[in-house]
């Protein structure tokens, strides 16, 4: 049986590193292999321009419309509640800036414990709300792969982790965060060859999707 | 042409697969929100009508043959094939149960343009010998005789002669150097010559020089709808070569949906160059006639109107507030559906889905959110500027008993010009 520290140490050493060369490089290849493809020419006579109406999609796709909230406010208000506690907890939670300090040498404020406490929490049971709906609801339960249960089960570990090893819930501390910090290695390593990809690609697509309705005139 | 073969279907979808679409998959996290803006999902509540899932043959081939860990799977022989027997699956959904609306690339969170994707897997299903028999009918017919119902010059000839007699003008027909070619659907003139009166009578108001040409009138392009380049730029050149011929400055798009997205937007892809000279839907026009002062109109219609925008027209073209300028024109009593514009809903028979006959009972279905927000507005008549929309309106409203008439904001327009001798000038 390993030691609690060595544990820990292996994570925060050797592994993270390999996890963040993985998932640099494998990003790389997959922008790489999305933008080089580029589009044809296009011969139409353009309404309007595509970089500002690419630019207002990447933002206003955020926001679902009105109808779709109406009509799917499950998936539009969990969707967001999950993903903004996800990020908030990443970039403001202090020992996470203190770690991207030490990689970046940028920094911010963090917000008190007790905040990103709470936000974890929140965004665990959203999680757990999403995967009933996927396997409950018609139309996610007949779209969805085995990808998808995988990648959550990722997702939520990385945040339950974090949430036991805050609260000294496993014991000893080292041993729980070396567990957090291998979850997020994970979540890094299969970020650039599954859907997580979405978290860099989701943007590129929105710029498409907003340049061609907005060279037509349309905002979308 | 050869036979229609898997390989080729394959080579077709693979040649379709751009930057976009390579972007579009590797976002797509299965949320299943593009179901909600779907009509033939929510009508049916049947998932495998999820428009995301339309896609999958597309999917597979990205998968296998565009990404890194594709072709790595591919090696170890672990990639989901694209067979015949699933191409044959999925012609119910990629052409059944689409009408390319496009609504859910308007809401896909993460920025899918999912229609898009559709219309180049149209493609692939062509060319592998997937197509339904109605497009495929529609299409030998646009070809052979330059007309997708089989129509020719002879039946148009005749309503051009009631036309003149009704009106006492004159239909121009190719002359040369005027400034606008009008285009016609079949459709328009089997179902609606109300239509060519109708410009005819406001061209002849606002003074504009138009014309017809015998060697080209059907605008609409039944390649578009089978999704199939080659068939798509041979009717389109046919428009081009017309417009050339006559040296005109720009050629008008009637009140048809797809016609606009085939010759404003795909036409010049398809021929591989710009045009010399501008397309313009007939709602552009008349607005930008009603803008300079060149319709003069009398009265208004006093009954509660609505209106139905095409999806080719608002949401894919952009063409939203020109009708409504118009409809302020002539309606005392407007009244908007509630979701419209670039959130219009589709009226269900759009993409191909009205010439596809097996189809019938799944455009009936998608049909009922039309219906649904017609009952929300309750409106005496409905407006529409797409003659294959307005036959659907009227079909559906028909169908469930409604007394609603549809009637094309070009006619209305007519019904409200001043006399020329009348009007002060």
């Amino acid at each position: 049986m390993i030691d609690p520290m060595d544990f820990l140490l292996l994570t925060k050493g050797p592994l993270f590193t390999l996890a963040i060369g993985i998932c640099a490089l494998g990003l790389a290849a997959r922008l790489l292999e999305i933008l080089v493809m580029g589009r044809k020419h296009n011969y139409s006579e353009p309404r309007a321009g595509e970089w500002l109406p690419g630019l207002r999609t990447v933002l206003s796709r955020t926001i679902a419309d009105p109808g779709t909230i109406k009509r799917a406010p499950f998936n539009v208000v969990v969707g967001w509640l999950w993903h903004l506690g996800f990020i908030v907890t990443l970039l403001f939670f202090i020992p996470h800036i203190a770690l991207i300090k030490s990689l970046l040498g940028l920094s911010w404020p963090g917000l008190p414990n007790p905040a990103v406490d709470l936000i974890t929490a929140v965004t665990l049971v959203a999680l757990v709300a999403t995967l009933v709906h996927r396997l409950t609801h018609p139309v996610k339960r007949r779209i969805s792969t085995v990808e998808d249960y995988l990648l959550w089960a990722v997702v939520f570990l990385v945040a339950l982790s974090g949430y036991l090893a805050y609260n000294r819930i496993v014991t000893p501390y080292p041993l729980a965060l070396g567990l957090h910090i291998l979850c997020a290695e994970v979540l890094l390593i299969v970020l650039p060859f599954t859907k997580l990809t979405h978290i860099f690609t989701a943007f590129i697509a929105r710029w498409y999707n907003g340049a061609s309705f907005g060279r037509r005139g349309v905002q979308s | 042409m050869s036979d229609f073969t898997l390989e080729r279907g394959l080579a077709a979808f693979r040649a379709e697969i751009d930057g976009p679409v390579a972007a579009f998959f590797s976002s797509c996290v299965h949320c299943g929100i593009c179901a909600q803006s779907c009509p033939f999902y929510l009508e049916t509540g049947d998932p495998k009508y999820t428009p995301i899932l339309k896609l999958e043959p597309l999917r597979r081939i990205w998968a296998a043959e565009f990404t890194l860990m594709g072709r790595l799977k591919g090696l170890l022989g672990l990639n989901k094939k694209v067979t015949d027997e699933m191409l044959t699956q999925w012609e119910e959904l990629i052409y059944d149960s689409c009408s390319m609306c496009g609504r859910c690339s308007l809401v896909c969170p993460v920025g899918n343009d999912i229609q898009a994707m559709v219309r180049k897997s149209r493609e692939g299903m062509v060319a592998s010998g997937h197509a339904p028999e109605g497009l495929i009918g529609a299409a030998v017919r646009a070809v052979q005789t330059g007309s997708p119902m089989g129509l020719q010059w002879k039946t148009l000839q005749v309503q051009i002669n009631h036309v003149e007699t009704s009106t006492g003008l004159t239909v121009p027909i190719d002359q040369a150097g005027v400034d606008y070619l009008v285009m016609l659907s079949s459709m328009e003139v089997i179902n609606f010559p109300e239509y060519l009166e109708a410009i005819t009578r406001i061209f002849d108001h606002a003074g504009v020089a138009w014309t017809l040409s015998t060697q080209c009138f059907e605008a609409t392009n039944a390649g578009i709808q089978i999704g199939n380049k080659d068939v798509a730029a041979i009717l389109v050149q046919r428009v081009v070569d017309a417009a050339i011929a006559l040296g005109v400055k720009n050629v008008i798009s009637p009140e048809c949906g797809h016609a606009y997205t085939a010759i404003r937007w795909e036409g010049p892809n398809l021929i591989g160059k710009s045009y010399p000279f501008k397309v313009f839907h007939i709602v552009e026009v008349l607005d930008q006639l009603r803008a300079a002062g060149r319709i003069k109109t009398a009265g208004k219609e006093l009954d509660r109107l609505s209106m139905h925008d095409p999806c080719n027209l608002a949401r894919k073209s952009g063409v939203i507030d020109e009708q409504r300028h118009l409809i302020d024109l002539v309606a005392e009593n407007f009244v908007e559906l509630k979701e419209h514009g670039r959130f219009q809903w589709c009226c269900g028979a759009g993409g191909g889905v009205s010439s596809n006959e097996r189809a019938e009972g799944l455009k009936l279905a998608a049909f009922k959110r039309k219906k649904a927000q017609i009952e929300e507005v309750e409106p005496a008549r409905m407006v529409t500027i797409c003659a294959s929309c307005r036959t659907q309106l009227e079909e559906g409203l028909e169908h469930f008993n409604m007394d609603i008439p549809v009637i094309g904001l070009t006619e209305l327009i007519a019904e409200h010009l001043v006399d020329k001798e009348e009007s002060p000038s």
